[in-house]
């Protein structure tokens, strides 16, 4: 990347600040689809942070994945359940949310130390490469052919695995479908499934 | 020294996630938390792979599958979280008590 030093420096801090406020939006606001349109927001901002870091196969990957395929996925998931429920409180659950910042902070903590104390050993100030596509892919055409090849099949697996739980299954009654008119002419008519008694209204034992 | 600040930024990024995996009732923003989580995990290879390893960019490759992974793992997710919400008709991460006790 042959930028200036200081126009990297604003522009990480730029993202930087975005990102962190994005991401904080994503944990923290109640409406959940504020929520995934500011995840788009965080992971726009971490594609720019790819580019300072000079992957630019990698930002755009970024950008074409997340925002196009796993954003729009969620929206569809936050779209398709769209119940807008008030969850009923639970009892002492301040204690609980109290306990999870101190986990994170204290995580924080320790991990942060544990990246500015530790001695980088950063190697002697090879310019880093300009053509990453076709280092990138050498390295998945030759030493990383397994992975490669395996990610195929996970992704095959993924979509079919996604479309066989996520299936409705219909009747289909043939005898009856050639002269009548069915009365819902956008609706299939789906098979009664039995709902899983919810835990505190039925349930048998305990 | 610019490394340290892209580490101690996806730190910031994977510790935010955590709060957002434990302390979330919509299960949908489970899985944004989660995907938060991999993207601080993406930051810190890239930057060692910028840093580090910048003529064979290993990282690179290593933030490809980690994308792959990511993605499979929304889509298997979602599914399971719509079939959940058929089955039980609430998202409320407090009801899923499916596989305990």
């Amino acid at each position: 990347m042959n930028l200036a030093e200081g126009v990297q420096t604003i522009s990480f801090a730029l993202l930087a600040l975005m990102m962190i406020g994005a991401a904080l939006g994503v944990v923290l606001l109640d409406n959940i689809v504020y929520s995934a349109f500011l995840l788009g927001g965080v992971f726009i901002s971490i594609s720019g942070l790819y580019l300072l870091l000079n992957a630019d196969f990698v930002s755009a990957a970024q950008i074409l994945i997340y925002v196009g395929a796993v954003n729009v996925l969620i929206l569809f998931a936050i779209m398709l359940v769209n119940k807008r429920e008030d969850f009923s409180p639970v009892p002492r659950r301040w204690i609980r949310k109290g306990g999870a910042a101190l986990v994170s902070v204290g995580l924080f903590a320790l991990l942060g130390t544990m990246v500015v104390q530790t001695p980088w050993v950063i190697p002697a100030n090879l310019p880093a490469t300009t053509s990453t596509l076709i280092i990138l892919g050498e390295h998945f055409f030759s030493d990383y052919l397994l992975p490669f090849e395996l990610a195929s099949v996970l992704l095959l697996m993924a979509l079919v695995g996604a479309v066989v739980l996520a299936r409705r299954e219909y009747v289909l009654d043939d005898e009856a479908s050639v002269g009548e008119m069915p009365q819902l002419p956008l609706q299939l008519p789906e098979r009664p499934k039995e709902p899983v008694a919810l835990s505190g209204t039925s349930a048998p034992s305990r | 020294m610019q490394l340290n600040l892209f580490l101690l930024l996806a730190v910031a990024l994977f510790c935010i996630g955590i709060y957002g995996l434990i302390t979330s009732r919509n299960a949908v923003r489970v899985l944004m938390s989660i995907e938060l989580m991999l993207n601080a995990v993406n930051i810190n290879l890239l930057a060692f792979s910028n840093y580090l390893d910048g003529q064979s960019i290993r990282g690179q490759v290593f933030a490809v599958f980690i994308i792959t992974v990511a993605a499979a793992e929304a889509a298997v997710g979602l599914a399971i979280i719509l079939s959940i919400y058929r089955n039980r008709d609430t998202v409320d991460m407090e009801k899923f008590n499916v596989l305990k006790w």
